[in-house]
């Protein structure tokens, strides 16, 4: 099946890495492993039938409760072949760090520093990886599921 | 020293008076002269020249350019002209939510605005947060400075905003000039809160 040109590849080319795929309506996907995902992605963007040029979103999930907590989720785009693929990996609380993605992806930038800002994931090698969305000084990472809902910051008045 | 005798001081002949009732000082040639006390004078021009501050941050400001266009028109009331200068304004519309990002600068404008100044909570979110309890919401602005009027409402209906703003016009009447300075606020503090 067309659709399925790029688990294909992958599945062919690093088949120790990927951990699982699916293809639910069309939309692609495959869980890789964290170490091998800066190789991965870089055959993504330059493989000749793939071309996945373009980084549409980066975020992050947390599953609270599950192990590894975290999967950092990639969307990516191939203007060339109209071709959309989703690549996710998992980050475990304890080494709570992934390679970044800015090498291949420069649009990746500011979505590494949003998920460092909200999920306090270290994104490995990023060129400038502080605060974005929220302010210095700001304690903890509010979209953890755990983070408290009734935490209040000290920043901000005496009885906020 | 009465309004009498400085009459009779001055040179030339005497001028005509004629009270409406005699002894009656309010009625002094012909209703040309009235009594008050400085103050009171002061506050009733206050009361009706606010120079505002529209410091709109979110969905109210919509609700905000209703009550001063001309259906409901705040200029009725004396509060017509926006200052996009806090330096030129004397009463502070925040209209909106304030964020913790934004509440510095929220503090700095206050700040930067000349005594005496008015405050006035322009929505639920200013006044409490709102709905909005959560990591980036401040709860209530005056939790960051001195508010002398709140208007809840998301938005507040026009005749809420006038209403509220009849109301600080009656604060400001019976004010006193011991009210002002009120001083700066602090900016943001950091402190140790666990």
């Amino acid at each position: 099946m067309e659709a399925n040109v790029t688990i294909n590849k992958l599945n062919t080319r690093f088949s120790e890495s990927i951990v699982e795929t699916h293809s639910y309506r069309g939309d692609d996907t495959a869980i890789v492993r964290k170490e091998d995902l800066l190789e991965i992605c870089t055959f993504l963007r330059d493989d000749k039938e793939l071309l996945y040029n373009f980084m549409m979103d980066l975020t992050a999930v947390d599953y609270l409760g599950r192990e590894p907590r975290f999967e950092v989720v990639y969307h990516l785009y191939s203007l060339a072949f109209n071709r959309r693929f989703r690549i996710k990996t998992r980050v475990s609380e304890s080494d709570c760090c992934v390679d970044s993605i800015v090498p291949i992806w420069v649009s990746a930038n500011w979505f590494e520093r949003e998920a460092y800002d909200l999920y306090g994931i270290i994104f490995k090698g990023h060129p400038e990886l502080r605060r974005i969305l929220l302010y210095e000084g700001f304690q903890g990472h509010p979209l953890r599921k755990d983070y408290p809902i009734n935490k209040r910051q000290p920043q901000i008045g005496p009885t906020n | 020293m009465g309004i009498m005798d400085i009459l009779r001081r001055k040179k030339g002949p005497a001028p005509e008076v004629i009270p409406s009732n005699p002894g009656d000082d309010l009625h002094l040639l012909g209703g040309s002269v009235i009594l008050t006390k400085l103050q009171a004078i002061n506050s009733w021009g206050r009361k009706y020249s606010f120079f505002q501050y529209p410091f709109v941050t979110a969905c109210c400001g919509m609700e905000f350019m209703s009550v001063a266009g001309p259906k409901y028109d705040l200029d009725r009331f004396g509060a017509a002209l926006p200052r996009f200068s806090p330096r030129q304004a004397d009463l502070l519309m925040v209209v909106g939510t304030i964020s913790h990002k934004q509440a510095p600068i929220l503090v700095k404008v206050y700040n930067q605005m000349a005594e005496p100044k008015w405050v006035f909570a322009f929505g639920v979110c200013a006044v409490s947060g709102g709905f909005y309890d959560n990591y980036a919401t401040v709860q209530g602005i005056d939790t960051l400075i001195p508010v002398d009027i709140y208007v809840p409402g998301c938005p507040p209906r026009p005749e809420m905003v006038i209403d509220g703003l009849i109301r600080l016009q009656q604060k400001v009447a019976a004010g006193n000039w011991s009210d002002f300075p009120k001083g700066a606020s602090p900016v943001s503090p950091v402190c140790d809160i666990e």
